[in-house]
């Protein structure tokens, strides 16, 4: 029998350092949709949906009441919608996006990813057309979350793209100004995104998957805080070896519920995201741990490294864990979500070129930011674009989830709720990058793309 | 399945009885047993075989907590798999 040691262990890690499964997310692929009509295509969408996802959120509540592990999302992710649109000839898909939402609602899912589109290199078909209809999309749906991905190692950064999306954020935020800006919350513009991220509001279904897959993200960063406190002043190797094993152990938890519901689903299972999500819940935040290996506040000097000691070892525990790994893989940075990252801005410890350092040695980038109202879209632009060159060179996601706060400034706060938490306004440069952002054009590949 | 039942919480007369008296009742067979006194804490843990279970899970958990919380302890229910997995390579 496991010992009572090992019984007590696991229930305090879920009870008192909020161990949970994030989410469950269905991975659907829409490519059987497409029609010339696109009603008919929107049906077809529907159906699929409904049929194919209908029982995840009553298998996702069985395998926590069985198993006492809280679930916290079920969520679905689709074909990027540009593909699957285009063959419609439509001149807007806001219909597509609330026919997702009609879905996600009749199922009782959280949320639905996928009103995406891959422009890396250029525009085609249907994608220019979706990218215009985000702003509409997302103020007149409640679950649907969209991802643009602009840049890869391999392609370089398509500028035009780029300066567009500084466009459609500001227009987002406008949009669903009476709630903050709430639509910019639930877009996201990548660069080398995956294809298999269970996270929103970046999930898609990847051209590249299968059918439906299962993929799950897990969230402990209270369990690795935690840890850490015992190990007070210790040195690195140890800080990491104990990031290590508490990885694994999470990490297990996320694979045992994978496993789980593609069986009770009869859909393939994907990938378990090794990624420390943190909630804006008290004991459940990345900078905390940050703090705690050492640093006073988070975003003073020390914190970029200690962030890379944190996600290397989440990575090297959890790969053990876990047969198939994907997704993000890594520590997340999002401010509104992370009750410690909130106080450190408020306490002036954390800027946003603190941030943008950060996300060279983390998964996933600049997320749930607000910055001021009257931020200029050019201004927008630049940010991802910096975002962008990171992933880019790096090899790497980068990301960019950022609310221009309508009618805010430096000093407010926007509360967006639920796990989206509240963010306080962060300053932007008042420099103009309008220039650069104009020129337009795409960025060459970087030489480390030349791998062959 | 089988699962892993904690109960924790201030000691008293009876717990056990008391607790293995609900899973007697509806067909669970508990097939080990421990127990501790932790920090003044009574920690008691039990693996139990529920594949015979005359009522559904959700209605045996709910009859343990209402017993639980009648002794002033708390009973958890859990698929044994879960602690299997994050202590066992």
């Amino acid at each position: 029998m496991i010992s009572s040691y090992e019984i007590l262990e696991t229930i305090q890690m879920i009870e008192d350092e909020k161990l949970d499964i994030r989410t469950i997310t269905v991975g659907i692929s829409l490519f059987d949709c497409a029609d010339s009509n696109g009603k008919r295509a929107r049906n077809k969408i529907y159906d699929k949906i409904t049929r194919v996802a209908q029982d995840l959120v009553k298998v996702g509540d069985d395998i926590e009441a069985e198993y006492g592990i809280p679930i916290i999302n079920k969520r679905v992710s689709v074909s990027p919608i540009s593909l699957i649109a285009a063959a419609s000839g439509e001149r807007d898909y806001t219909e597509f996006a609330v026919t997702l939402d009609r879905a996600a609602k009749e199922i009782g899912i959280d949320f639905i990813g996928g009103f995406s589109a891959l422009v890396h290199k250029g525009y085609a078909g249907g994608e220019c057309t979706l990218i215009q209809s985000i702003p509409q999309a997302l103020s007149n749906t409640d679950k649907v979350c969209s991802s643009v991905n602009i840049g890869t190692t391999r392609a370089g950064i398509n500028m035009d793209a780029v300066r567009e999306m500084g466009f459609i954020i500001k227009k987002t935020a406008e949009l669903t100004a009476t709630d903050g800006g709430i639509g910019c919350a639930k877009l996201v513009v990548f660069a080398n995104a995956p294809e298999d991220n269970p996270f929103m509001a970046g999930a898609f279904h990847g051209v590249g998957e299968g059918e439906a897959a299962i993929n799950v993200g897990v969230s402990g960063p209270g369990v690795v805080k935690a840890a850490l406190e015992r190990v007070r002043g210790e040195n690195m190797e140890t800080v990491a070896e104990t990031i290590k094993k508490m990885a694994f152990k999470i990490t297990r938890v996320g694979q045992l519920v994978a496993r789980e519901a593609s069986k009770r689903l009869n859909i393939p299972f994907g990938i378990v995201d090794l990624s420390l999500a943190p909630t804006p819940a008290i004991g459940d935040s990345v900078a905390h741990i940050l703090e705690e290996m050492g640093i006073e506040s988070c975003g003073a000097p020390g914190t970029t490294a200690a962030l890379a000691i944190l996600n290397d070892a989440v990575k090297k525990g959890g790969i053990m864990a876990s047969s198939q790994v994907g997704g993000l893989s890594g520590s997340f940075i999002p401010v509104s979500e992370d009750a410690g990252m909130i106080e450190a801005v408020k306490r002036g410890s954390l800027s946003i070129e603190k941030l943008e350092a950060m996300t060279a040695v983390c998964s996933v980038g600049l997320d749930m930011i607000a910055i001021p109202g009257d931020t200029p879209a050019e201004t927008i632009a630049a940010i991802i674009a910096d975002e962008a060159a990171i992933g880019v060179v790096n090899g790497k996601t980068t990301a960019v989830r950022i609310i221009p706060a309508p009618g805010k400034g430096v000093g407010d706060t926007v509360e967006f709720g639920g796990l989206l938490g509240k963010a306080p306004v962060m300053e932007v440069s008042k420099f103009s990058s309008a220039n650069f952002i104009n020129r337009g054009g795409r960025i060459p590949a970087p030489l480390t793309s030349l791998k062959n | 399945m089988r699962a892993i039942i904690t109960v924790i919480g201030r000691d008293r007369v009876g717990i056990i009885a008391k607790i293995s008296t609900v899973l007697a009742d509806n067909n669970a067979n508990i097939l080990d047993i421990s127990q501790t006194i932790l920090q003044e804490y009574f920690t008691m843990m039990m693996l139990v075989d529920l594949s015979g279970i005359t009522v559904g899970l959700e209605e045996l958990k709910k009859k343990l907590s209402e017993e639980g919380e009648k002794l002033g302890v708390t009973v958890r229910v859990q698929h044994e798999d879960l602690f299997r997995s994050m202590h066992r390579i």
